[in-house]
């Protein structure tokens, strides 16, 4: 008998039976579609009816800027520019070196300097030049990854160096005459909140990796010593953590070295973080089967060796979900700086408020800076459903 | 006995004795293997035979007595180990590939890291291996995308890529589904043939008559019996062997 080749049937259900399966299906199901429909239209009526008429938008045209970088001298605007014009070639590189593994950051990327340019269209002239230039930087960098030779290295370089870059972009340096330093007390709004997410990110997962392989490590010294500072740091709230680093850093460190609050306050956060980074690195490293351990052993790997090579990547993989929610936790308690006197989002959104001509204004402001936080946060958890989805190509 | 025959001594075991905690597991066993010997250890299900296999790698360490491999004395020394463990393949009943990495990634990523084989000859070494234990087709599969006999293909490949003097297998086909438990022993079969030194643990009598040159009888920690697989097959002296073996081969 000839082998049939039969296809999986398909599933295509039309517009109206999804509806009725899912929304009408009983009594109760469509009992429970108009009144959640009912209360949507009725709040969202409202709330377009104040945002037509009552509200003064104004408040955000006015300050923009100060939302953005606070009191970042303007004169030295065009630094953070190039920061953003930076990272739309890396993305726009990375899109024409890796294709689809890219693509959606990539038009992502697009999108928002396109709504941006879009909001700034009308209220500043400078800011829609340089996101239509951003945009265009992406473009052609997407051009130039497609044809690059070693396109991939040059990419995973770039982006290596992307980081310090922002540093010494934003912090400038006495050594270099066209970035003279800027104060970090100047350092504050958005940028701020971005620059204490990225380097308390960035801090803590490596800290919490060490302190995981730490904890499950044979010498005592070592294993009491993670267990403690994990337990320690677990058992206080954040607003401790950050009090500490403030006042207790610079009694630890020389006397002329006396390291910016806004230092002090990334320092607390990679503390804090790298804590329950750990925890979340603990779980993934228990989830590794001891014939793991035994297999590499046998080939005559070393403990680093395996450590390295075997444990740690399929343990990372394992709890990617959890560092993410770590990640996007931090972006969100970076707020709680305004608690030792710098100036994030929230807390210039705060200021904008008390501006005597912008009184009352806080549903405005505070609507805005919910939508900043939201979106970023749509960023996040894209990126982590990605690299779920790239991570996951071998499935076990 | 004359220094040729001794330098013939590939492994060589004194009254090992193992205990785990204060169960004592192996109770002074001795065993010589020499040179492209294939000794096939098979016993009850406890009686330490995998305990004793482990140790001949050092992932169990034994408490008394001496185990001397390729020369070498298994003590504590960290190096030693490392080095032993590079001439000594071993394949387990759960073949516990890396998931994370390809068929050939698991394959060259020993040679790479510990032998430091530059990557094309690791590369090409990987492919021969493969297509030795007959499946070059797998190579950029994932181990969860192959079936259980594939997968312990590719671990005998990993452990050969590492070009080690002795195999020690733990019961290769236990978890082995009956149509997939021949490819696997074909491929045994093959390596023993061409004079690999191995000690396998296996219950699968069709390749200890085949290729077997010893046969050991384990039995609560102890070497009850060893001889010829013609010896044990049709002459068992000891009662405890008769039974096990009339257990075994009634199926
Ligand atoms: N890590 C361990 N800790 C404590 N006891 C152990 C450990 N590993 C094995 N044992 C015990 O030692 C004995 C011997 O175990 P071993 O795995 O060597 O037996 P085996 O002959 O290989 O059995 P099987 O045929 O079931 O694989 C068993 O009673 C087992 O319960
Ligand atoms: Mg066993």
């Amino acid at each position: 008998m000839a082998a049939i080749d039969l296809r999986p049937p398909r599933l295509t259900v039309g517009p109206l039976a999804w509806v009725r399966k899912n929304l009408f299906s009983t009594w109760y199901n469509t009992a429970l579609t108009l009144g959640v429909s009912w209360l949507l239209y009725s709040s969202l009526k409202s709330a377009a009816l104040w945002s037509q008429t009552e509200a003064r938008w104004g408040v955000i045209e006015a300050n923009l800027t100060l939302f953005m970088i606070g009191q970042y001298p303007r004169e030295e605007l065009w630094r953070i520019w190039l920061v953003i014009y930076l990272l739309a070639a890396l993305v726009g590189l990375a899109w024409g070196t890796w294709r689809n593994a890219a693509r959606g950051f990539a038009v992502m990327a697009l999108g928002a300097g396109a709504a941006f340019a879009l909001i700034c269209f009308a209220l500043n002239w400078e800011a829609w030049i340089n996101w239509l230039i951003a945009d265009a930087i992406l473009l052609i960098f997407f051009l130039i990854g497609n044809f690059l030779p070693y396109a991939s290295r040059v990419t995973v370089v770039g982006w290596l160096l992307y980081f310090p870059a922002i540093f010494l972009l934003v912090a400038g340096s006495r050594h270099i005459a066209a970035l003279p330093p800027v104060e970090m007390s100047a350092w504050s709004g958005l940028l701020l909140t971005l620059l204490l997410t990225i380097v308390g990110n960035l801090g803590s997962l490596p800290l919490g990796i060490l302190l995981a392989l730490g904890r499950q490590s044979k010498l005592p010294i070592v294993r009491y010593f993670s267990i403690g500072y994990i337990e320690l740091i677990r058992g206080v709230p954040l607003v401790t953590v950050l009090y500490m680093a403030d006042i207790l850093l610079p009694l630890f460190l020389p006397v002329d070295v006396r390291p910016d609050r806004v230092i002090r306050a990334m320092v607390g956060f990679i503390l804090f973080e790298a804590a329950y980074q750990a925890e979340n690195v603990r779980g993934g490293l228990q989830s590794i089967h001891r014939g793991q351990y035994e297999a590499a052993h046998a080939l005559g790997l070393s403990g680093a060796l395996t450590t390295a090579l075997i444990v740690l990547p399929q343990a990372l993989r394992a709890v990617v979900p959890a560092l993410f929610n770590s990640f996007i936790s931090l972006f969100k308690d970076t707020s709680l700086v305004a608690i030792i006197g710098l100036f994030d989002l929230l807390r210039i959104a705060r200021s904008v408020i008390a501006q005597p001509e912008w009184l009352g204004t806080h549903r405005e402001v505070y609507l805005f800076a919910f939508l900043i936080y939201w979106g970023f946060n749509l960023a996040f958890t894209y990126g982590n459903r990605r690299v779920e989805q790239a991570l996951g190509v071998g499935k076990r | 006995m004359s220094d040729e025959t001794k330098s013939q001594e590939i492994i060589i075991c004194r009254d090992v004795h193992k205990w785990f905690d204060s169960f004592h597991v192996l109770k002074g066993i001795n065993l010589t293997v020499r040179k492209s010997e294939v000794v096939v250890v098979f016993g009850p299900s406890g009686s330490g035979k995998s305990t004793f296999i482990r140790c001949i790698n050092r992932l169990e360490e034994h408490q008394r007595g001496q185990i001397i491999v390729d020369g070498v004395e298994l003590t504590n020394d960290i190096r030693n180990i490392e080095t032993i463990r590079q001439e000594v393949g071993m394949v387990f009943q759960s073949f516990n590939l890396f998931p994370h990495l390809t068929a050939i990634q698991n394959i060259t990523l020993a040679p790479f890291w510990v032998r430091r084989t530059p990557r094309e000859q690791s590369s090409e070494l990987a492919m021969q291996l493969l297509t030795r234990v007959g499946i070059p087709e797998q190579a950029d599969k994932y181990p969860g995308q192959l079936s259980g006999g594939q997968q312990q293909r590719v671990a005998i490949a990993r452990a050969l890529a590492m070009q080690p003097r002795i195999m020690l297998f733990d019961e290769p086909t236990s978890a082995l589904d009956p149509e997939m438990i021949k490819e696997v022993l074909d491929v045994m079969v093959e390596l023993a043939r061409s004079g690999m030194t191995i000690v396998a643990v296996t219950h699968e009598m069709g390749f200890a008559r085949a290729v077997a040159n010893r046969m050991i009888f384990f039995d609560r920690g102890e070497i009850v019996e060893q001889g010829t697989p013609d010896q044990i097959f049709n002459h068992p002296q000891n009662d405890r062997t008769k039974l096990f073996l009339s257990q075994i081969l009634r199926h």
